[in-house]
């Protein structure tokens, strides 16, 4: 497809909101959606962790596992159309993820490409070297304390950091941690030459970021509820566009023939998704405002947003610890018909009595009855109603435990499991799992000890 | 009435904290959701899940509120035991909620 590039309006699409996200919408974009730009936001708060580990066994890994199969699906397009791409899909190792990226390209036949890798948000050795006596927020304890089990660091990155990889003439840009709508935000400040101090704009476009970075969630993804938010043709729900001017106004939209729906409820929902103080929306480039976004339906499946605001950054950055937490070994049975839920809550007895006996130590532990009180806890059931919901046909029974050893946590699966020739009549569809748990805290860092760097790989040179 | 017959919502996760948002379909009901979802009607209906406290900031241009509601998840999504570490589902739970 050939388009004449419109340089008044900027276009941005997202190609993926977290790790595990479908690749299809993302391809339909990079082939109908005419985009500038097309962005995969793939990091969650353990990822990195997570691809830290993967790293140390193999120093060839660490990044995204979906990076090959996104880059083979819409690379193509993405050339064809002059559609640069901006991932986190890096993770632990963007180097590397940036090699892999020049390696599709050659499988794909491409012998022209240019990968820029942004690296700087590793910050491990900064913090073992100078921050141990740094508080974690939200925590009594200090990194010092979690030293021995720590696994990584890393900052959140602003736009700024990928602003001289726009410049290059990269057509794919490849980072680790940026923070999300940053990834939105830098090829706005490119494109439109928007100052690192213009906080006003800046709040703008990270309220374009915010708005896409979840991918699907604005366009009818995680938001259908039959009878009162029906979403049409959900199976082939489309990823968002936006179509941003240089005052930083936006309207999201979707391609026309894609499933979904982009609405002022889809986007308010989205807009206060994980925020916090509306006003007050913290940022490695600014403190947005969001408080006064006006959503405007403009036209089928087309909204504006206009009226975020800005205010000037803070003189920190937020740090992302990764650090081994023990292991959890769970366990689940069914149980079905007459006194299901009564033989359930035995299975529950059972287990404790069991767990109690076997000198674990202390632990943490969770009982639950699924189908009873596995997500709502105890909390009063339809409160004001003055009815009890009928006992269920079926339960669930899961036992979580959380303990300091792999071997202690297969004690605890195997405990559940043993249900099977141990415990009440007719349970059935046992499960077990043990996993080491990862657990993430964060930490400020003064912004001017971070150093970014980018790196320009070129598949004609055979530079990488 | 039901909250679910004015209103949706969504959660979000922020360490041991869990937001959500409650927007009026029809902007009109604003004032009634402002009235009548405070953050200690909230906390009640959490009562066993969410400690607390719970804040409410107001969007009255989106026919929205936004809650932080604090210790709602268990430690936070990389500590927390339960089956929906995220809390994910905790959105729906407020849409069983009676009001006037």
């Amino acid at each position: 497809m050939t388009r004449l590039p419109n340089p008044n309006i900027l276009r941005l699409g997202a190609g993926a909101g977290y790790a595990g996200d479908r690749i299809p919408p993302a391809v339909a974009l990079a082939e109908k959606g005419q985009l500038d730009y097309l962005i995969f936001e793939c990091l969650a708060e353990r990822t990195i962790a997570l691809a830290q580990l993967e790293k140390l066994k193999n120093p060839q890994s660490g990044f995204d596992p979906l990076l090959r199969a996104r880059m083979k699906a819409v690379l193509p397009a993405c050339l064809a159309n002059g559609t640069r791409i901006i991932t986190n899909m890096g993770a632990a190792n963007p180097l590397q993820a940036g090699r892999e990226v020049l390696a599709v390209a050659k499988e794909l036949g491409i012998d022209q490409l240019k990968v820029a890798v942004v690296l700087g948000d590793d910050v491990l050795s900064l913090l073992q070297a100078n921050y141990l006596s740094e508080h974690l927020i939200d925590s009594n304890q200090t990194v010092a304390d979690i030293q021995p089990q720590l696994v990584s660091a890393n900052a959140y990155l602003g736009a700024e950091a990928l602003l001289p990889a726009l410049q290059t003439e990269a057509q794919v840009i490849v980072c680790g941690r940026v923070a999300d709508p940053a990834l939105f935000l830098a090829p706005l400040m490119h494109h439109f030459q928007w100052q690192a101090d213009d906080w006003p704009l800046l709040g703008k476009g990270v309220m374009v970021g915010h708005l896409l970075e979840c991918a699907a969630q604005i366009t009818g993804g995680y938001f259908a509820d039959p009878g009162y938010k029906d979403v049409p043709n959900l199976a082939q729900l489309g990823f968002p566009l936006a179509e941003v001017n240089a005052q930083g106004d936006a309207v999201i939209t979707k391609l026309t023939d894609a499933g979904g729906c982009v609405t002022v409820q889809t986007c308010t929902e989205q807009l206060l998704y994980e925020i916090e103080n509306p006003a007050q929306y913290f940022q490695p480039d600014v403190v947005a405002d969001f408080s006064q976004v006006q959503l405007l339906q403009v036209g089928p499946d087309r909204v504006q947003a206009t009226g975020a605001g800005g205010s000037p950054r803070t003189e920190t950055l937020k740090v992302t610890v990764g650090y081994r937490d023990g292991f959890v070994g769970e366990g689940q049975m069914s149980y079905a018909g007459p006194g299901a839920q009564a033989r359930g809550q035995l299975a529950l007895d059972l287990v404790k009595a069991r767990l109690a006996a076997a000198g674990l130590g202390h632990f943490e532990a969770r009982y639950d009855l699924i189908g009873i009180n596995a997500i709502f806890g105890n909390a009063p059931i339809n409160p004001g109603h003055g009815h009890a919901p009928a006992e269920p046909e079926e339960i669930r029974v899961r036992v979580a435990i959380r303990v300091q050893t792999q071997a202690q946590a297969q004690e605890v699966a195997n405990e559940v499991e043993a249900l099977y020739t141990n415990g009440p009549a007719g349970g059935g569809g046992a499960t077990k799992s043990v996993r080491e748990v990862i657990a993430a805290a964060s930490m400020l860092m003064p912004r001017g000890v971070i150093q970014t760097q980018t790196v320009l790989l070129d598949s004609s040179t055979g530079d990488v | 009435m039901l909250l679910r017959d004015i209103a949706h919502t969504r959660t979000g996760d922020k360490g041991n904290r869990s937001t959500l948002s409650v927007i009026a379909y029809d902007p009109k009901n604003y004032e009634r959701l402002e009235k009548f979802v405070t953050p200690e009607i909230v906390l009640a209906h959490f009562e066993g899940i969410v400690g607390g406290p719970i804040e409410r900031y107001s969007l009255p241009q989106l026919g929205a509120l936004n809650f932080v509601m604090h210790n709602a998840l268990g430690g936070g999504v990389t500590r927390s035991l339960a089956l929906d570490a995220h809390g994910k589902c905790l959105s729906a739970k407020l849409l069983d909620l009676v009001i006037e």
